[in-house]
């Protein structure tokens, strides 16, 4: 119990929360790192995506190589783009190394997803804005686009929750985001102070998750979201 | 003693050469986490899955709490559960790898339960099956499908994960990585990271060919279909 309440103390101090290493600013950079490579991942996945699933050619290909480059550690490529001299060079080599790191964990759920999502547009619906004589960049933004957007966000969506998570280790690589504390933590054998940390990158977590999920609803064009309520 | 201006050449052979031994025992070490974190896994998904299966209402709230287990982050899982398990215990290592297994497992239990045609149990029961001899005879051979493609899914999830519990209990492959940045030296990350991805890529291998052995009536389905 005492473990605990010492937990809650350090999370209610607010001189924890402000300043430059407070929480507030460490959760503000694992936010930004994140966005920054969501957004990355989205503009790079669903462009490469729509290249795909317009020719087809190669796309089996693609699409298979982004999902084995999932099993390639996260971990590994944190530390490994940390420690390269080009990157350690930089003022901000902590935030390279960790942003590289989260896009390349970004795309391929993104990909595959945006590649599907785009493939899969309704035959009929294609041939009907044809027909009206919508021209191919129209029928791109205002029907394949909007049709594969639901699926396409429930790939920014997983991608936004294993990136948000994972950018914790970018503190092992000098980037000051939520990791600092439980690193820090590790470190000094404070584990009020690590559990803390695990307690407040859990939260965010499962926060994003959320909205993400709030999100993907929005997007979704308001035809298939009536057409999935009344099957 | 050179101080290193860089870290070197992506692989250094000799040092491979050398610490040969280290890598192979990490590079065990590394299967023997995965093997016990989806055993136990499975151990824990198999019976819940049924039950949640059987008894609706625990479907949800099931899901919903692997589900939030899932999602937190694993640095974060294992600095939670470390002050209770030990930092750098196997427990430690296990209790986290174990939690990212059960929202895929458990997910792929229920919906292969649910894809038994009704037809199959109806005849079954017809043919004078007992509720276990329905659910060990029947039923979960043909879920099976379904349950090892959760556990390809969670095999190489895992394998993936070990290398960060490297950083707070026992960790493999993870071990090589942390060496190789703490030493600012590219061959042990490199040999890690490689080693982890053929390893992902060998063990889901080794699930479709352990399939195909333990279910053959699925390829003579396959046959007489064509």
């Amino acid at each position: 119990m005492n473990f605990v309440s010492e937990v809650v103390r350090y999370l209610t101090k607010s001189s924890n929360w402000s300043g430059a290493n407070g929480a507030l600013a460490l959760l503000a950079n694992q936010l930004e790192i994140s966005a920054l490579a969501v957004a990355a991942a989205l503009v790079a996945g669903v462009g490469l995506g729509a290249v795909l699933a317009q020719s087809r050619r190669g796309a089996f290909a693609v699409v298979n190589a982004a999902n084995a480059a999932r099993a390639v550690p996260s971990f590994a490529l944190i530390t490994l783009l940390g420690i390269q001299p080009a990157i350690v060079r930089l003022r901000q080599g902590g935030l390279v190394a960790t942003g590289i790191a989260m896009f390349a964990l970004a795309v391929p759920p993104v990909l595959t997803n945006a590649y599907v999502g785009l493939r899969g547009a309704e035959p009929s619906a294609r041939a009907a804005a044809l027909a009206m004589g919508m021209t191919r960049v129209q029928l791109f933004k205002q029907i394949e686009l909007p049709l594969a957007l639901p699926v396409v966000m429930a790939g920014a969506r997983t991608a936004a929750v294993e990136v948000v998570a994972t950018a914790t280790l970018g503190a092992y690589v000098g980037y000051n985001d939520l990791g600092t504390y439980i690193f820090t933590g590790l470190a000094l054998h404070d584990d009020v102070e690590t559990f803390a940390g695990a307690l407040l990158v859990a939260v965010l977590a499962l926060a994003v998750d959320q909205a993400m999920a709030l999100a993907q609803r929005a997007l979704t064009p308001a035809g298939l979201r009536a057409r999935r309520a009344s099957p | 003693m050179e101080l290193a201006a860089s870290a070197g050449p992506l692989v250094q052979w000799g040092w491979v050469a050398s610490n040969e031994g280290t890598i192979l025992s990490l590079l065990w070490q590394h299967v023997e986490l995965t093997l016990i974190a989806v055993g136990v896994g499975l151990g824990i998904s198999l019976p819940l899955g049924v039950a949640a299966w059987r008894a609706r209402p625990l479907r949800s709230p099931l899901i919903g709490a692997a589900g939030a287990l899932y999602v937190v982050p694993s640095i974060a899982l294992l600095s939670l559960v470390a002050p209770l398990t030990g930092f750098f215990s196997l427990t430690t290592a296990e209790v986290a790898l174990v939690s990212y297994t059960l929202l895929i497992l458990l997910r792929n239990v229920i919906s292969g339960l649910d894809s038994v045609p009704p037809g199959v149990y109806e005849s079954a029961r017809a043919m004078g099956f007992g509720t276990l001899g329905l659910l060990f005879r029947v039923q979960l051979p043909l879920a099976m499908p379904s349950v090892l493609a959760g556990v390809r899914v969670a095999t190489v999830t895992v394998v993936g994960l070990v290398n960060v519990t490297a950083l707070l209990g026992q960790g493999g492959l993870g071990q090589l990585i942390i060496q190789g940045f703490t030493e600012d030296f590219n061959t042990p990350i490199v040999v890690g990271l490689v080693l982890s991805v053929l390893l992902a890529g060998a063990a889901d291998a080794a699930i479709v060919v352990g399939e195909r052995l333990a279910l053959p009536w699925q390829r003579k389905a396959k046959i007489a279909a064509q």
